[in-house]
């Protein structure tokens, strides 16, 4: 039985863990709402991109266009972002499993593949693995830019366009809702029409028969301007999902590490308690036993 | 509102414009060009420069870079990479940016290749566009 004094100190510790996690939780929660309300605000400029981008390369001739390009799939590789801070649950984890598990099918199939990392949690796993990284970000989850975004897409692009990889996939933590989020894959290169026209189908059944466009400068000109900036662009929402998502993620699991401390804290407490009793007990013991001996 | 056009301005980090206007001017890619209510449909680049719609008499004018525009049923939708009401812009801002988009051009003059010099050249327009319209250029 640990002593009445060891007890105590045990549970000022556990007390002072609830603070910080206690803390954690509502920065977690306050950062979530600027998280959650920056995904919204980016959330109309991507889709009316989207949609922009599907009309106008319906129509596209794939070949014409370099970043459109299918080649035969040597290399291909895997965009991962996570987080840079960890104690948020398992939110990480799942993103680099699901990683791993798309690595390994893809080296099945025959394909070399590699990586490239947005947020340290990623960097830091991919390190201790064979697979060869060739791009990482770290560092930038706090303050999502444009510009990190920009920076990750050009050089995507540059490998892309000097052969170097075939094909760009990117997994991301998606923010479905305060308690759910699900690692997700999403294609970025090369650019398919058809992964393209999707979001476009609601939009036209709405507005009826597409008018002839008048384009200026020509729609090939004018897509090869936009397609960089998609990249860009679908680089940025997968970063600013994935802060709403480790946001989310923090504050459900620091609000259950402070329900587990509550928890110790109670068993701890009626611990005391008991060695406390345990101790009068005894002290009574000791002095009645003393009477006694004296009365003779 | 027949003979009004409904504007929106988009960035990354906001929508800036959303209003019913009676002319819109845009920097095209191509040359500037207004758009006013029942435009045919029209898609266009952005150049750097100077935007403006007329609201009731009232005139508003943004500096704005990059992007693309859409009109369509009387809907003009521009997607900026950057765009900001001109009593908006930051002065300090941009003038720091010209003075380093300057010294990096220059030193990609003297031999240094690791410097991206489009990149430099747009950030120097980008901030001198800012600076003209905020009357200081």
């Amino acid at each position: 039985m640990p002593s009445l004094k060891d007890i105590q100190l045990k549970i000022v510790g556990v007390k002072k863990t609830q603070q910080i996690t206690k803390a954690m939780n509502m920065v977690a929660a306050a950062k979530l709402r600027g998280a959650q309300e920056r995904m919204e605000e980016f959330r109309p400029y991507a889709d009316k991109f989207a949609n922009v981008m599907g009309e106008l390369s319906g129509g596209a001739n794939p070949s014409a266009f370099p970043l459109m390009a299918q080649r035969e799939v040597k290399r291909s590789l895997l965009l991962v972002v996570t987080s840079d801070r960890g104690l948020c649950g398992a939110f990480n984890t799942n993103i680099i499993n699901a990683s791993e598990k798309y690595l390994q099918a893809e080296k099945e199939a025959g394909r070399e593949p590699v990586i490239a990392c947005i947020g340290k949690k990623g960097a830091s796993y991919f390190k201790h693995t064979d697979y060869e990284i060739v791009h990482e970000t770290i560092d930038c989850m706090g303050d999502v830019q444009m510009l990190t975004a920009r920076q990750v897409g050009a050089e995507l692009i540059r490998m892309f366009l000097a052969e170097d990889i075939d094909q760009v996939k990117l997994v991301y933590g998606r923010f479905i809702n305060v308690a759910v989020q699900k690692p997700t894959f999403r294609p970025i290169l090369p650019i398919t029409s058809e992964g393209l026209s999707q979001g476009d189908k609601e939009a036209e059944a709405e507005e009826g028969p597409k008018a002839t466009y008048i384009y200026e400068p020509a729609p090939e000109e004018i897509l090869n301007q936009l397609m960089p900036m998609f990249v860009n662009v679908q680089i940025l929402a997968a970063m600013l999902e994935t802060v709403a998502s480790e946001m989310a993620a923090r504050m459900t699991s620091m609000d259950n590490a402070t329900n587990a401390c509550n928890d110790i804290i109670n068993d701890l407490t009626l611990m005391f308690n008991k060695a406390r009793q345990a101790a009068i007990t005894g002290e009574l013991m000791d002095i009645v036993g003393g009477a006694e001996a004296l009365k003779g | 509102m027949a003979n009004k056009l409904l504007l929106e301005v988009v960035t990354p980090s906001r929508q800036v414009v959303n209003e019913e206007v009676d002319l819109a001017t845009a920097p095209g890619a191509d040359g500037v060009f207004g758009v006013m209510a029942n435009h045919a449909p029209l898609l266009a680049t952005m150049a750097i420069g100077e935007m403006h719609y007329e609201k009731d008499g009232k005139i508003v004018r943004l500096a704005l870079s990059g992007g693309f525009c859409e009109v369509s049923n009387n809907r003009m939708t521009i997607l900026a990479e950057s765009a900001e009401p001109i009593e908006d812009i930051d002065v300090e801002r941009a003038l720091r940016a010209k003075e380093r988009a300057e010294k990096r051009l220059q030193e990609a003059a003297t031999a240094r290749e690791d410097i991206d010099i489009a990149r430099a050249q747009a950030a120097l327009a980008r901030a001198l566009n800012r600076l003209k319209l905020a009357g200081h250029g």
